[in-house]
């Protein structure tokens, strides 16, 4: 073990936030389902997948810009998880259940990838991906600061809209005791139809700068759930800024630890520190 | 336990033993093999997971602890074969001990944050052995580890040693579910807290389901390892282990011990017609299907399926109308001196509200001690702390001369306590006798399951409950299920029965028929505490009382007594002010 030079470490830093806010983008939408509806959706890994690969065929094979499609991918995903929201709660599956269903739709998910896209790795190449800033003789890729900007924006977007709107309190309010906000007027049901379909729009939204960011290939999907799921935890189910901030910290140990010791190691850091979250968290709800 | 079934188990499994001197293809030993091999996954996972409804997604951890204790033995160190399965089952039950003597101690890690944990600790578990000279990465080579020769070729011996493990995971899976274990561990299932109350020790039963279900686990890795022969880190801790075997346990029915088999044998079955490489993708994308399928549409499998049929045909000999037995309860003096319990500065706060604050007081063998205050009193609170539902901060719970303060909740129901909960907590996925029997195996001095089922049945029918014993609870009204809750807490034979409002929600005439069983049950030499609100019911019935307010008692006597003392009147009409 050789301990790398400054410059290399703060590269590192640098490299963990950016990977940090792909975990929050991802965990933005998990965190918010999980926590104020009650359901513990796999199935938000594979709609990220599944984005990014649509967005990697819609750029490849009919040359649309990567970041137009998210004019059509946002609202078909809004649609998918509004439909899927509405078969959950005709079902009505508990939180348990919702880990299985969901673990089930996702393997399906990754089996209909393989079979459109085989497992081979695809990268999507564009002009975004040449574009680099410099400063300070650090490097900053034009993909990778494009999803920290978004993901922070969407984190800050609906941290203000569920605090200071009627629809956020409302959504808050339902979270909290469900039959007690509808006595008191709120439209549980139309809430919930929405906020699906938000978390999964969210699911677009991360799955094209994914696809900007990173080489796809299916059977990844479930390398990224154990780390996203650990900075949703620790950010706090429900909270919309917890995911970033965490999954931030996150990053940035992963890419030490990747600096320092050696990458295959990485993974350790963010399961350790899911693990330790687990069982020192305080015991609420 | 019958002990036709166990002789069924093991002679099917001896029959299958002589499929290799059968003359078949050798396609049909790995395939029966890859059989056993997900039997023994399946139940192995059952009975943690199935039986105490403590999800694992971590059994491919468990897994690939014996699988690479295998390897690296056998492969790097040049074991014998052989001598690596008990490594390899003690290398996994070592794991998943070490990681359940902390988890299980966590009481807000349930449900679908233990199925997190254990998913992250097969990551954890994988980066570990890909990094260290356990794999190193390029994987291990088992080609040259010699095996056992117990049939005519290496794969009928690979076969006949998955085979003997599958036997063995079915008579475990079915012996525990016979067994006191097993009833403990489906009571865990349904309600822990109260499972821990009536006396079932639920660390303990959790840990000891957790190290079985890992050591089969490690022994389906050990086996595994030879029969792949070349093993990676990327395939051992993959998702299919994990995601194959709670699908199997749910397709077959999780409540049974034969289900997690029979999902085996259906799914295994299923991808065998799925095996070419394009057909694989399909193959996988059915069972995500098959799974979401099951989840919706078959809550109990395949096997709670068909017992949900068989039990619509009514059976013949229940419903027998037994006249109105006296059970026999814990023979103990009538009303004397003696205390029975003592009790001396308890504390116990909630964040921010002090709920008893040093509270003395002893109950005596024999009598009937009324527990009465204005809501909020602390009444509730104290039965829960001297039942040992929650820990007291503070102060001393002497049973019969023993001090129980700080002990598991468990020891108090073994010392001779029993209580009943005001909102009736029945285990939902029992039937009403086997919610009593439960009480009755782990309460008190404990018995068999056999005689408890035989003596629940004179509890129920006490408890005027007899044509309804084997309805489950929700099949029950509220006044039928508080006697249920009575007849739970009899059933223990108590020394001390602690009844939290069993006559609210009740209507006059049943109120009657109650006062005159609780006079009954006292008659019989249980001393009782009696929290109520009804003060017709206390003034019949209790010869002390106590007064509880703001968590600290304020008055103690006679019925008569108490009534006229001012802090009394003033904890119930507040204070005049003229």
């Amino acid at each position: 073990m050789t301990f790398p030079s400054l410059g290399l470490l703060s590269q590192s830093v640098l490299s963990g936030l950016f990977l940090g806010g792909m975990y929050g983008l991802i965990g933005l939408g998990l965190g918010l389902s999980w926590g104020l509806l009650g359901q513990i959706n796999l199935t938000h890994f594979g709609f990220v997948f599944l984005s990014a690969y649509l967005c990697y065929h819609l750029t490849m094979v009919w040359g649309v810009d990567p970041l137009l499609t998210l004019g059509l991918l946002v609202p078909a995903f809004f649609a998918v998880g509004v439909v899927m929201q509405w078969a959950l709660a005709r079902f009505r599956v508990s939180t348990f259940n919702s880990l299985l269903v969901t673990f089930g739709l996702t393997v399906m998910i990754e089996a209909l990838i393989q079979k459109i896209w085989t497992a081979d790795f695809r990268k999507l190449q564009t002009g975004y991906g040449e574009e680099k800033f410099s400063f300070l003789g650090l490097y900053a890729p034009l993909p990778e600061l494009l999803t920290l900007t978004v993901s922070a924006a969407a984190a800050g977007g609906i941290w203000l809209l569920m605090r200071y709107t009627d629809l956020g309190k409302a959504m808050r309010a339902m979270a909290e005791d469900a039959p007690i906000a509808a006595a008191f007027g709120v439209n549980a049901r139309a809430l919930a139809l929405l906020l699906s379909g938000s978390c999964v729009a969210l699911a677009a939204i991360a799955g094209v700068f994914f696809a900007l960011s990173f080489t796809l290939t299916p059977t990844q999907i479930f390398s990224w759930v154990g780390v996203v799921f650990a900075a949703v935890m620790m950010g706090g189910l429900g909270n919309p800024l917890g995911p970033l901030l965490a999954g931030l910290v996150i990053g940035v140990s992963e890419a030490l630890a990747m600096a320092v010791f050696s990458p295959s190691w990485a993974p350790i850091v963010s399961f350790s520190l899911l693990i330790v979250l687990l069982l020192f968290r305080p015991a609420h709800r | 336990m019958k002990p036709r079934i166990a002789i069924s188990i093991l002679a099917v499994g001896a029959g299958l033993a002589t499929v290799p001197w059968l003359g078949l293809p050798a396609f049909y030993e790995s395939f029966l093999y890859l059989l056993c091999h997900w039997i023994v996954l399946a139940i192995s996972w059952n009975i943690l997971s199935g039986y105490t409804g403590y999800f694992s997604f971590g059994h491919g951890a468990f897994f690939g602890a014996g699988l690479y204790a295998t390897a690296f033995l056998a492969g790097k160190q040049d074991w014998p074969f052989l001598a690596t399965l008990p490594a390899a089952a003690l290398a996994a039950a070592l794991l998943g001990t070490a990681l359940g003597a902390v988890v299980f101690r966590v009481a807000s890690v349930r449900g679908e944050l233990f199925a997190l944990l254990t998913l992250a600790v097969t990551f954890v578990l994988a980066t570990i052995i890909l990094n260290t000279p356990i794999d190193g990465g390029p994987g291990v080579y088992l080609i040259g580890v010699q095996l056992p020769r117990l049939g005519p070729s290496a794969n009928a011996s690979i076969y006949l040693m998955g085979l003997a493990a599958a036997v063995a995971a079915v008579l475990l899976a079915y012996l525990i579910h016979a067994a006191k274990l097993g009833a403990g561990l489906f009571a865990i299932h349904d309600d822990e807290d109260v499972a821990e109350v009536m006396g079932v020790p639920t660390y303990r039963f959790k840990l000891w389901a957790l190290a079985l279900s890992c050591a089969l686990a490690g022994i389906a890795g050990g086996i595994h390892a030879v029969f792949v022969s070349y093993v990676t880190v990327a395939e051992t801790f993959s998702i299919a282990v994990p995601l194959g075997v709670v699908l199997m346990s749910i397709l077959g029915g999780s409540r049974h011990w034969l289900g997690p088999a029979v999902g085996a044998i259906a799914v295994t079955g299923l991808q065998y017609f799925f095996t070419s490489g394009e057909a694989a993708v399909t193959g996988r994308a059915l069972f995500g299907l098959v799974l979401v399928l099951a989840i919706l549409f078959l809550p109990g499998g395949l096997l709670g399926l068909l017992e949900r049929l068989r039990r619509k045909t009514p059976s013949p000999v229940a419903a027998d109308a037994k006249p109105a037995v006296q059970p026999a309860l814990a023979p103990s003096p009538a009303a004397s001196g003696t205390p029975l319990l003592q009790v001396e500065g308890l504390f116990k706060s909630f964040i921010g509200v002090r709920a008893l604050e040093d509270v003395t007081l002893e109950v005596r063998k024999g009598e009937i001690l009324g527990l009465v205050g204005p809501n909020g009193s602390g009444k509730s609170t104290f039965i829960n702390v001297v039942s040992g539902h929650y820990r007291a901060d503070a102060g001393r719970i002497r049973f019969e001369g023993r001090d129980l303060a700080g002990a598991d909740g468990h020891r108090f129901a073994r010392a001779g306590i029993a209580r009943t909960y005001q909102i009736p907590r029945p285990f939902a996925q029992m039937s009403v006798i086997e919610n009593v029997a439960l009480a009755r195996m782990f309460g008190g001095v404990g018995c068999s399951r056999a005689e408890a089922l035989a003596e629940a049945a004179e509890f129920v029918a006490f408890a005027g409950l007899g044509p309804h014993a084997q309805a489950r609870p929700d099949a029950l009204n509220l006044h039928q299920r508080k006697f249920l809750e009575l007849a739970r807490a009899l059933a223990a034979r108590p020394k001390l029965l602690m009844l939290d409002e069993v006559l609210s929600g009740l209507t006059p005439a049943e109120i009657d028929e109650a006062i005159a069983m609780i006079r009954r049950i006292r008659d019989r030499g249980t001393t009782i505490v009696f929290v109520e609100h009804i003060m017709r019911a206390v003034v019949a019935l209790v010869d002390r009382v106590v007064v509880l307010n703001h968590g600290a008692l304020i008055a103690e006597g006679s019925a008569a007594e108490v009534m006229r003392e001012p802090a009394v009147r003033a904890a119930y009409l507040g204070t005049t002010h003229a």
